[in-house]
């Protein structure tokens, strides 16, 4: 413990004078790398725009309330889709990931040097693309569409779906999968009696949680034309329709609230 | 165990799995309806297969494209890009977490009075309610196009993302410590810095190191709707079926997201 005297006086400092310098010299550096930062996005701004912001703001606050109320009744469909984009997607990506995740997990894996670092490769690489480039990849491969937006979903949720479930299978009792073993279990009744019995809680858990974070990716991918109300934010935006895109901002906000609650709920009574 | 055992003939007493749910009603109820949501939801596709048929070959050119991409071609827009990603994403990390600090103090019950807690926790619900691109797309009518919008969107959602996690970890501080240092006779600023922040730092650098991977993904997107970054040389990439070039975004992408993971990692096993 550093201690310095001033005077007769000791004073208790919680760091030495070379460490203290070290940390000043970090922060120093983060300091200059964030202004530098700063510094180029401050060249692209057009800071009259800016300064007029609040105009502005106030300007499409007025002219989007109130908001139009009757477009609500052309809403229900593409919530609809929305909806069955996230489920399914889920859905999909589920029967994709688990196998996804007995390949990653080391000790289900039927080969470590070969299977395992694949799989691990699908999770990073689904997990790093946002599920809008995979929606415009699809779109531009399949043609627009919920089809497209469902896949999307689903190629993104595998590495989430995955990664989490491997986890969950590393994390698993030895004890109880060695009694399975002993009773002279193949490999695949190991997996169904020892293995799968431990991880459904997680399981079952992670899946509701990804449909929750789904149903809010899946609002966007309209605008990339992979169907859902996205699709209807869009063209409200393209011919600046405010009171219509209030409407729609009300009801994703609704629908996201809702499925929150929902896998809230399921999670606590499944956990 | 009973449950689960048929009984009946005494000789087929034979051992079944237990069920997930246990109840039965519940058990076939929900399995009906998930029967008919599938059947409803079926009919909301409306897939053209020959469509899909002949976008396989531009499917199987686009993995191709990942045995070469293009690199030089739109080297100027991708590296631009790329940069502005990142510019967007150190500064959004750092001044997001500095606004989030005093709003999970506020959000946490154990420290504010129930008005100010109850205000910061809206604040959070509202801000993580929607989606990046919908407050993007906001952000850009408002301030107009250029890395300014990405750079508010992403401080956004990173304040209600480490203010919501921050007071939760706050909220489940260990006591005796905090009571120690108040015993003290400490003022509520000390309190702060020597009770708190040493039992939260560890989490608040673990989270603050996750946000800034989920900052780069997010703002390689932002650019789709003219909120800078990447995305729109990506977009543009798409739009003129150059999957070449689209191959080399996506690899730089996942190339600096794994770098991110690993250097992530490596941090998060120092601090905690």
């Amino acid at each position: 413990m550093p201690v310095t005297t001033k005077g007769d006086l000791k004073v208790w400092q919680r760091r030495d004078r070379a460490k203290q310098f070290k940390i000043w010299f970090a922060w120093l550096i983060g300091v200059a790398i964030f202004m530098f930062c700063w510094e180029i996005i401050s060249d692209k701004t057009t800071w009259f725009f800016v300064f007029d912001a609040p105009r502005i703001a106030a300007d499409i606050g007025g002219r989007a309330w109130p908001p139009r109320w009757s477009y609500l009744s052309e809403l229900w469909k593409p919530m609809w889709d929305t909806i069955n984009i996230a489920t399914l997607g889920t859905l999909l990506a589920i029967i994709m990931g688990v196998p996804v995740a007995f390949l990653a997990a080391t000790n289900t894996t039927p080969s470590k040097r070969f299977l395992r670092p694949l799989a691990l490769l699908i999770i990073v690489s689904t997990r790093s693309i946002n599920s809008l480039v995979w929606a415009l990849l699809l779109v531009s491969i399949i043609g627009p569409g919920i089809f497209a937006g469902t896949l999307a979903i689903a190629i993104r949720s595998i590495g989430f779906v995955a990664k989490l479930l491997y986890e969950a299978i590393e994390e698993t009792d030895i004890n109880q999968i060695e009694a399975i073993q002993a009773t002279g279990a193949s490999k695949l009744q190991v997996i169904a009696y020892g293995i799968v019995p431990q991880i459904m809680p997680a399981f079952a858990g992670l899946s509701v949680f990804r449909w929750d974070i789904n149903i809010r990716e899946s609002t966007i991918l309209g605008l990339v034309g992979a169907g859902g109300i996205g699709l209807y934010l869009s063209s409200s935006l393209n011919i600046l329709a405010w009171p219509q895109v209030a409407v729609i901002l009300i009801m994703i906000l609704v629908a996201v609230v809702i499925s929150e609650w929902v896998s809230s709920k399921v999670r606590l009574a499944i956990i | 165990m009973n449950a689960a055992i048929t009984s009946g003939n005494e000789k087929s007493r034979r051992w079944k799995r237990p069920p997930l749910i246990q109840d039965t009603k519940w058990r076939y109820g929900l399995l009906i309806l998930a029967i008919a949501y599938f059947i409803a939801a079926s009919f909301s596709y409306d897939v053209n297969w020959s469509r899909v048929y002949e976008g396989l070959d531009r499917g199987w050119e686009f993995i191709k494209s990942f045995a070469n991409p293009d690199f030089k071609t739109r080297w100027s827009d991708i590296s631009e890009g790329i940069w502005e990603s990142i510019v967007i994403t150190v500064t959004s990390t750092v001044v997001g977490i500095i606004l989030a600090i005093p709003l999970a103090l506020g959000a946490a019950s154990n420290l504010a009075p129930k008005i100010i807690y109850y205000i910061c926790r809206g604040i959070i619900a509202v801000n993580r309610a929607l989606h990046e691109i919908i407050v993007a797309i906001l952000m850009v009518a408002i301030f107009g196009f250029g890395p300014l919008a990405g750079f508010i969107t992403l401080t956004l959602s990173t304040i209600g993302f480490i203010a919501k996690l921050l007071a939760e970890d706050i909220e489940n501080i260990s006591k005796p410590q905090a009571e120690a240092v108040k015993s003290t006779g400490s003022g509520w600023w000390q309190w702060i810095n020597y009770a708190i922040q040493p039992q939260v730092m560890p989490r608040l650098i673990g989270l603050s190191i996750y946000r800034v991977d989920i900052n780069f993904r997010s703002s390689s997107i932002l650019g789709l709707v003219g909120a800078g970054g990447v995305g729109a040389t990506l977009n543009t990439a798409f739009d003129r079926y150059e999957f070449d070039t689209a191959a080399a975004i996506i690899i730089i992408i996942i190339a600096i997201v794994m770098v991110l993971e690993y250097v992530s990692g490596f941090i998060r096993a120092r601090v905690q």
